[in-house]
């Protein structure tokens, strides 16, 4: 297959056999761009990150090591090596990476420098967050904090405004749709196909587990999948939306939400995940089904021309297993429109750039001095994200304070069986979310926003 | 002058600009094989029939090595060969290599190497502490003990006692950039190897045993690594070694590279230890006497591990003269990973042990934990001059001190009690501690906590004969100058320092001083670049080298122009030679031209070392290096979850070389200690398999979790020893800054009752919650 696009502005086709071929290896294999590092080829590290820019304009940070070929289609790839200018002037970037010792070993050098640039052509300056997805162990990050500062508000340099051209992929072996309905009538005869949307976790299947896929779909062409509407009745959010979309798109709405998926993997993994993605690949511990499920969000799916809605939480019937049929894929998602009454808390043992031990969202609106219509959801206390029905029911109707959170915090216990593993044992995960509860009680600010 | 400059890293332009070479970045010799181990899933047991039909089968794969090919058994252990490059019938750990694939590209020898099947007959893995024990596994042929005084007495004697107990987990390095080799066979049986490694002798070493060929014919190179804080000290063999074999075989060159999650799987980390104590103490909080009892889990092979545990030792009394010590230390063998060095080689983990009792005694009197530590630091070194082990009878010390460590050292460089003073004031440290309380009376939920602690680390490798250096100098005539020197590079800025100390000498411009690729066949013999010494060493060898051409140079000079060889100057890129001054490339093309040599090598030894390592008596360090960090940190008291608010850093880096580099590695070094107490966690399961075996598991710390105030200074003072420069040696010391942050946690966590945290280490929000659920 032949893939057109544009690398450090000049306009290249790769070659390829491999379908999952990602965009790392063949930079460095055969475009002869080493520069580009491998650190953990996962989406985790961050030392292969390069800037993309789609048909929107706005350049973005990607890990190439889960990014494969085909999802470059009609954008812009620029490389550290296409950081400099033309005439060889450093981007101010670089220069001030130099100037505060910001490189040590230097291998990590090289992704921080990308993820830099592309905030700084964005003009994002909440820096700890825009490098959260770019681990550095030498430095410590605060020289790399410094140059980030240093460089605030510098002009753009001109050859960065990269232009994505014209999709073009010429592929007999995997399918490419530009519409949902595309998508719709081919998805029901090849129901074995995988669809590859932002592939943050499709990538990992093909680098660490080496699944052979037969069959795949690159959605990136389905526009109409993309996108947040905010109507006076709901939120609707297409699946193919990635998360940093959607974040920009809830945070006014629901602000913990918004601050829920700032810690939601990393730039680099915003930038490429999609909310369809997190919610259909069926993990008890995404991110994005518990807030999603505490707000009564309803999951449209579609085969063919057939269209079916269902609360979230009804998706998930158990571990791996979802409530969806071959041929079947996640359309959109509607959360209703009421005042913001939802607190989400994610327990992670780094706080960003994590899977959450425990992740959970409570939606606790309150009418005549009593909570109504409780609705409060977790992750990674079960097989499946899922709601905390018997703590609910020890909360609705009842007023909130320090005595109906803790025996809504007590009820748990009945909800909730966890796992035991790397992240957290199973006892700790079910005091951690009592705590949570007990929390609510209480006005204690976030940790987050205390200051020395 | 370019020493003392805070100059950027000599390679800063490079790194920044993707054109620095790492060893996987060499473009591939054409032809070039990749090779991938075959792993063992699981613990231990033995190994009864590998089938490697499917492995064999698959596409692109060139050639399947197992034991049997490999007669003898390459070895590539460091120390006492017990690691065969490949199982030969036991299996040691989940992870231990199989068999090597060989072929035509990474990604297809890494999927082939997941197509074996394998018939194992199970046994009991040997996994904890209580495992080992049991089943009298360990190294060394038992404890090493080492005795200081009369313990029991000292203990009997004291007013007051207690004991207690802390678990301490290991560490993975998580350089970034992976392990790699490439070997390159060439004529007569030579092989070239590039290694990511810290240790190109072993490498050269170990690949020469392996080919049997004498060492003469392997020339190991290394220009730079992506990270290596020790894991790159011995880890590197087994590829060095695996490709090196390879080549030999096909005649081609021979790559590998570790896919991060073999990385983790493959290698060796930080040693996890426990340490029990029982202290002796009076209500001031004065210490007389300490029974340490350390365990650690070496893993399968015995590696470095020895040493490792010998500097944990070493560190048990950290900056405290305590009268009366004993240390047992278990070096248990278990079937994991084989620990390996890691940035503090041990010296943490003793560290540790004995901040966490002068914690546990100030909480157990009821006095800030800084006043007790001041009340049994070694006393300060007075006057000029004299690095430890000079006279101490001007010292002033604590109650019962002896100036002398428990291995009787004398401690006579000690700066801590005017560094600490310097620090407690310039953090604010009393102010801070009463707004701490006060903040914690007013929240129930989030508490806060702060300590203070020091760092006092030897410097010099226990390994007395280590301490050596090589260098070799060309000058061009051009005027331009070319250093090869024994250290690697691995991001700590060693050429940096060695290229300053280089122009210094010649006093010429920076730019003229190139450090090229660390090679066997330019300098030999060289000491792995750790131990923190590498500028100590090669800093001196670099010196000599100059010095011998720099002496050349004004001889020569000297005499065409009637002068003294004393008088002649180079200062300001030029000579200065009886009134007459030249641009130094000039100066370089007259000595050519007057058939001076204008190429040197330098030689350095540390001197007034010496060390029984049996009797645990001695001077093995020739000096210490100091410091002290504050943190403050914060912990949510119902999820566990928590923060470091604030560090301070005051740190002694002698009479810096490069003070931005050094600021480097404190910085950087303080995180790193930061992360191994809090959120990095190694967990195995039952079977003994390492769960966490990649970022997306294992969590080092990321940018947010640099505290928001995060102020970092240097101590500025020579070093009384005569170092390069009265520099002081700054790679591993600043780890230890992190132990601050795990006490400031413990502190916060004492705010939830009454009783003694008793945290173990990482402190994860798990652990916190834990130990705020005792209190409570």
């Amino acid at each position: 297959m032949e893939i057109d696009f544009r690398l450090n502005g000049e306009d290249v086709t790769a070659t390829t056999d491999d379908p999952t071929a990602t965009l790392l290896d063949w930079l460095r294999n055969e475009a002869g761009l080493p520069g580009t590092k491998e650190g953990c080829n996962e989406g985790d590290c961050g030392a292969c990150s390069v800037i993309v820019t789609g048909a929107d304009g706005v350049p973005r940070a990607f890990n190439a090591c889960i990014l494969f070929l085909p999802q470059l289609a009609g954008r812009a790839v620029r490389t550290v090596e296409g950081l400099t200018g033309p005439d060889g002037t450093m981007h101010p970037v670089q220069r001030a990476m130099i100037d505060r010792h910001g490189s040590q070993c230097g291998f990590c050098t090289p992704g921080f420098v990308t993820t830099m640039a592309a905030a700084h052509a964005r003009g994002d300056t909440d820096h700890a967050d825009q490098i959260a997805g770019n681990l550095c162990r030498c430095t410590g990050y605060a020289p790399i904090l410094r140059a980030a500062r240093d460089i605030e508000g510098e002009p753009i340099p001109d050859h960065m405004r990269d232009t994505a051209p014209a999709p073009a992929i010429r592929s007999a072996r995997t399918f490419h749709p530009q519409s949902a309905d595309e998508l719709a009538e081919w998805y029901v005869d090849h129901s074995d196909a995988t669809l590859v949307a932002g592939a943050t976790d499709v990538g990992l299947w093909v680098t660490k587990q080496f699944r052979a896929l037969d069959g795949i779909a690159f959605l990136a062409g389905c526009n109409d999948l993309r996108g947040v509407a905010v109507t006076d009745d709901a939120i609707e959010i297409g699946a193919m939306t990635d998360i940093e979309a959607l974040r920009a798109a809830v945070a006014p709405y629901h602000p913990s939400f918004g601050e829920l998926l700032r810690r939601y993997g990393s730039v680099q993994v915003r930038n490429a995940a999609t909310l369809g993605g997190n919610i259909a690949n069926g993990s008890p511990i995404g991110d994005s089904p518990p807030p999603l499920i505490a707000l009564g969000a309803k999951l449209h799916l579609r085969r063919g021309d057939v269209r079916r809605s269902m609360p979230l939480e009804d998706f998930y019937l158990d571990y791996g297993k979802q409530d969806r049929q071959p041929g079947e894929f996640v359309e959109r998602v509607t959360i209703p429109r009421r005042a913001d009454s939802l607190l989400c808390h994610k327990l992670s043992k780094r706080f960003d750039q994590d899977i959450s031990a425990v992740c959970g969202a409570f939606n606790l609106p309150e009418a005549d001095g009593a909570l109504r219509d409780v609705r409060i959801a977790f992750g990674g206390m079960a097989g499946i994200p899922k709601r905390a029905r018997a703590a609910e029911a020890a909360l609705e109707g009842r007023a909130r304070n320090a005595e109906t959170l803790a025996a809504a915090a007590e009820a748990l216990a009945e909800d909730f069986t966890p796992l035991t593993d790397m992240r957290a044992s199973a006892g700790y995960r079910l005091q951690a979310a009592q705590g949570m509860l007990r929390r609510l009680a209480t006005d204690a600010p976030s940790i987050l926003t205390v200051q020395a | 002058m370019s020493v003392a400059k805070p100059l950027p890293h000599e390679s800063a332009r490079l790194h920044v600009t993707g054109t620095a070479r790492y060893t996987d970045d060499i473009p591939a010799p054409k032809g070039c094989l990749h090779l991938a181990f075959g792993l063992a899933e699981v613990a231990r047991g033995r190994l009864d029939a590998l089938d490697l039909s499917a492995v064999r089968e698959a596409p692109g794969v060139v050639a399947v090595l197992t034991a049997e090919d490999l007669d003898p058994m390459p070895d590539c252990s460091p120390s006492n060969g017990d690691e065969p490059l490949l199982c030969t019938g036991e299996i040691h750990y989940a992870g231990q290599p199989l068999y090597l694939v060989v072929a035509d590209t990474h990604l297809a020898a890494r999927r082939a190497a997941r197509l074996h099947e394998a018939r194992v007959t199970e046994a009991p893995a040997i996994l904890t502490i209580e495992d080992a024990v049991d089943a009298e596994s360990w190294f060394d042929g038992g404890p090493r003990v080492w005795t200081d005084g009369d313990v029991a007495a000292g203990l009997a004697e004291a007013p007051h006692r207690l004991e207690g107990q802390i678990e301490i987990g290991g560490q993975e390095h998580f350089y970034l950039e992976g392990h790699a080799a490439l070997a390159i066979p060439s004529e007569a049986g030579e092989m070239h190897v590039l290694t990511s490694t810290q240790h190109p002798t072993e490498i050269q070493h170990k690949v020469a045993e392996a080919l049997g060929v004498p060492m003469h014919a392997v020339r190991s190179e290394v220009r730079r690594m992506g990270g290596a804080f020790g894991g790159k000290e011995s880890q590197g063999n087994a590829l060095a070694v695996a490709c090196a074999v390879a080549a030999e075989r096909t005649g081609r060159a021979c790559r590998m590279r570790y896919d991060r999650d073999d990385d983790f799987v493959v290698t060796g980390k930080r040693h996890d230890f426990r340490v029990a104590y029982e202290v002796g103490h009076d209500e001031a909080g004065r210490v007389f006497a300490v029974r340490f009892l350390h365990w650690t889990r070496c893993g399968w092979s015995q590696d470095l591990s020895l040493p490792v545990a010998d500097r944990a030792m070493l560190h048990a009394d950290n900056a405290y003269d305590i009268p009366v010590m004993s240390i047992e230390s278990w070096r248990l063998r278990t079937n994991t990973q084989s620990a390996t060095a890691f940035r503090g080689f041990g010296g943490p983990q003793g560290m540790l042990g004995i901040e966490r009792v002068m914690d546990h005694v100030a909480h157990a009197v009821g006095r800030d934990p800084l006043e007790v530590r001041r009340a049994n630091f070694y006393a300060d070194a007075r006057g000029e001059g004299g690095a430890s082990g000079g006279d101490i009878s001007e010292a002033k010390m604590p109650a019962g001190g002896t100036g002398r460590t428990h291995y009787g050292q004398a401690v006579t460089d000690s700066c801590l009690g005017a560094l600490t003073e310097q620090l407690a004031e310039s953090c604010d440290y009393d102010g801070r501690r009463r707004r701490v309380a006060g903040w914690n009376a007013a929240n129930p939920v989030l508490k806060r906590g702060i300590a203070l602690t020091p760092v006092k680390f030897g410097i010099s490798f226990t390994l007395t004969h280590l301490n050596q250096a090589g260098a070799l100098v060309h000058v061009y005539a051009d005027g331009s100058i070319h250093l090869n020197h024994g250290g690697t590079e691995m991001g700590q800025g060693l050429h940096s320092k060695v290229a300053q100390v280089a122009a210094d000498r010649f006093g010429c411009d920076l730019a003229r001083v190139r450090v090229t690729a660390t090679d066997t066949g330019k300098v030999p013999n060289t000491s792995a670049t750790a131990a923190s010494s590498g500028a100590d060493l090669n800093g001196m060898a670099v010196r000599a080298a100059c010095d011998t051409i720099r002496d050349r140079i004004a001889a020569f000079l000297a005499e065409t122009h009637q002068a003294e060889a004393a008088s002649v100057v180079f200062a300001e890129d030029a000579v200065n030679v009886g009134g007459a001054t030249y641009p130094f490339e000039e100066a370089a093309a007259m000595a050519y031209a007057g058939r001076v040599s204008l190429s040197s090598t330098g030689y350095y030894a540390t001197p007034e070392i010496e060390w029984d390592r049996a009797a645990g008596r001695g001077r093995p360090f020739y000096y210490f290096a100091y410091g002290a960090a504050c943190s403050e940190v914060v912990i949510d008291t119902l999820t566990g979850e928590n923060r470091i608010l604030r560090t301070d850093i005051l740190h002694d880096a002698g009479a810096s070389l490069n003070p931005a580099l050094d600021i480097g590695q404190i910085e950087g070094g303080f995180v790193q200690g930061a992360g191994w107490l809090t959120t990095e966690e190694l967990v195995w399961d039952e079977a003994g398999r390492l769960r966490t075996h990649a970022p997306s598991t294992y969590k080092i710390p990321c940018a947010s979790d640099v505290p928001d105030v995060f102020e970092v200074a240097l101590w500025d003072a020579p070093n009384r020893a005569e170092t390069i420069y009265r520099s002081k040696a700054v790679g591993e010391p600043p780890l230890m800054h992190g132990i601050s942050v795990f006490l400031a946690l413990s502190d916060a966590v004492a705010a939830c009752g009454t009783g003694y945290p008793a945290l173990d280490a990482p402190a994860t929000a798990e652990r916190v919650l834990g130990a705020v659920r005792r209190l409570g």
